[in-house]
């Protein structure tokens, strides 16, 4: 079990509030990702969960149970750093057995887990390294290894790859969410990179100073993001705003609009401009289009190949129905 | 052509020249003093530098029954060992709070610590003697010595261990906290075994401050704890001038200390850089 319940806390540092009253509640099994620009409070948030900071005011409640005053090495959850912060002095082995050793796990059933995890984490031959021998990838996944081994009951993870290259994240993300519906145990995975939020998590909350801005699932933030925070955070490339005229005619103060969502056309499109800069992916071709007298820039995907380059004019159709339309305030008009 | 700076001929010649200066200048001294050893008490006292002579091994033969050196050598094994011993009971914990959980007033108390080394031990020389010696009845034996160089190395002890544990990553003890260890466990499991080389040096570094202390070793004792550095200070002038008989003594005061020394030469000079190269 592992439900995690976050009732009113806040966080001060000195006379500065990071986190303002906050409620959260993260049910057993699932896999929430915590997303915000940096300094946004998300990986304080985590460290509250994991009880290596103090709540400033307010309850944290594991399965019920409230922890908030229990110290972290009482609280059953393990943690995964973006340092990895492997015990520099133990071998692999060592490193992944600490957990157990200091729970008094008897030695049979601490090799035997060990041999599973490594078997799970392709470390077989590595178990009697020294963390420094081993590459970045290698060193994440001993971490991974050495939170599994414990059997606990929330995974916390703190910006696990964002030391790891490009190629390797993608192979890391698929292996924890791989590891996520095999263990079905909660996971509170911490990102500022929105493309990991959106393919492993079951709920998104999304932070901003501290605030929750909105929680839901992937696919609900993209469809109905609750405010120009959301909306421009969630997505890539990044929602197009337009203000002015334009908005007005769907009356609305500002309105949205994805990139995908924006068709290019050879003429009589709705809108037309200039452009800047075109990005030929193979897949994809994406536009950034000047002049249109709606906004400074529009960003415009395009299915394949599209033959249009600097300087060219180009024609663009928005599609009908889903135009995001948000009041002054920047709160989503329904 | 790529600028590159020049090597001089100063630079090439002067710089062993100097070296080699300066090591002879601060070495010249001791190296008297073993030579002096080996000479006849009559030899030591005539004033020029005498560079011939017979040598002998008596001043060392000597030595116990002329000054009971093994009495205050063990002395200063005794006080040395245990003071570090509890420099580092004490000054491991403190300087592993103030390292990881450090509060608005760290940087005070760390400068405090640092203050009680500005007052000058001659200042408190008569309320020291006065109360050990008539009102806690400590005066000159084992536990005073051991409490006082402890108590006066603390500071170092404590500075010098703080900056090797700054250098640990927090994250690896918050993974040990995450792990389930405990405070002592932090300590035992992890710092400790972490911070083994600047640990080493601070306890070797102590050892020897506390091996070489002489104002307050001289001046708390009579003859019961009295160490090698009473001995050396006691024997100056009420015999007279035995200047090879002195010699012997002392060096074979120094000589444990430059022996460890030797020894441990990497990590002495990697506790006296404070790891400011890594």
């Amino acid at each position: 079990m592992g439900r995690i319940v976050l009732e009113n806390v806040t966080k001060n540092f000195g006379d500065t509030q990071v986190i303002p009253p906050l409620n959260l509640t993260i049910e057993d099994g699932e896999f929430a990702v915590f997303v915000g620009p940096s300094g946004c409070g998300k990986s304080t948030l985590l460290r509250l969960i994991a009880g290596l900071e103090d709540t400033t005011s307010g309850k944290i409640l594991i399965d019920g149970e409230d922890v908030t005053q229990v110290s972290p090495s009482k609280r059953g959850l393990a943690m995964v750093f973006q340092t990895y912060a492997l015990y520099p002095h133990m071998t692999v082995r060592k490193n992944i057995a600490f957990p157990m050793r200091m729970a008094g796990v008897d030695e049979a059933e601490q090799e035997k887990r060990i041999e599973a995890a490594a078997r799970a984490l392709n470390l077989t031959d590595y178990l009697d390294r020294k963390p420094g021998q081993l590459s970045g990838g290698q060193r994440q996944r001993v971490a991974i290894g050495r939170a599994i081994v414990r059997d606990p009951t929330a995974f916390l993870f703190d910006e696990p790859l964002s030391n790891l290259d490009a190629a390797l994240r993608v192979g890391m993300r698929i292996e924890i969410s791989e590891m996520h519906s095999r263990l079905e145990t909660t996971m509170i995975y911490v990102t500022h990179d929105q493309v990991e939020a959106m393919t492993m998590a079951d709920k998104i909350v999304v932070l901003r100073a501290g605030n929750i801005e909105q929680v839901g699932s992937p696919l609900d933030l993209y469809r109905n993001p609750q405010n120009l925070f959301v909306a421009g955070f969630i997505g890539s490339p990044k929602m197009n705003f337009i203000e002015g005229a334009e908005a007005g005619k769907h009356n609305a103060h500002t309105v949205g609009i994805r990139p995908e969502h924006i068709d290019v056309v050879a003429d009589k499109g709705a809108w037309t401009g200039k452009v800047g800069v075109a990005e030929h992916l193979g897949s994809d071709t994406f536009f950034h289009v000047h002049e249109t007298g709606l906004a400074e820039t529009l960003t415009v995907r395009a299915p394949g190949e599209v033959t249009l380059g600097h300087g060219d004019t180009i024609h663009l159709n928005p599609r009908a129905g889903v135009i995001h339309r948000f009041d002054d305030r920047g709160q989503r008009l329904s | 052509m790529a600028i590159v700076a020049q090597e001089t001929k100063l630079g090439t010649f002067g710089r062993p020249v100097l070296a080699w200066g300066i090591g002879l200048l601060f070495f010249f001294p001791i190296f008297w003093l073993v030579l002096t050893s080996f000479k006849t008490d009559a030899d030591a006292v005539k004033p020029e530098f005498l560079f011939t002579f017979a040598p002998t091994l008596e001043n060392y033969l000597n030595m116990t029954e002329n000054y009971d050196y093994w009495r205050f050598a063990i002395n200063s094994v005794i006080t040395s060992v245990f003071a570090t011993a509890f420099a580092l009971f004490v000054g491991i914990p403190s300087a592993y709070a103030m390292a990881f959980n450090p509060s608005r007033r760290t940087k005070d108390v760390l400068m405090w610590m640092l203050s009680t080394k500005m007052l000058p031990a001659a200042a408190v020389l008569y309320p020291m003697t006065f109360l050990t010696k008539n009102f806690l009845g400590i005066y000159d034996t084992h536990f005073l010595l051991i409490l006082v160089l402890c108590l006066i190395n603390l500071p170092i002890v404590i500075w010098m261990l703080f900056t090797y544990f700054k250098e640990i990553p927090k994250e690896i003890i918050e993974a040990g906290q995450m792990d389930g260890v405990n405070t002592w466990g932090e300590i035992k499991e992890i710092l400790i075994p972490l911070a083994w080389g600047g640990i080493a040096s601070t306890a070797l570094l102590c050892f020897i401050f506390c091996w070489n202390e002489a104002y307050w070793t001289v001046r708390l004792t009579t003859t019961e704890a009295a160490t090698l550095s009473k001995l050396i200070e006691g024997n100056r002038a009420p015999e007279g001038l035995f200047f090879g008989r002195l010699s012997a003594v002392s060096t074979a005061a120094v000589g444990p200390i430059v022996i460890l020394g030797w020894f441990c030469q990497k990590q002495l000079v990697q506790g006296l850089t404070f790891g400011a190269v890594k």
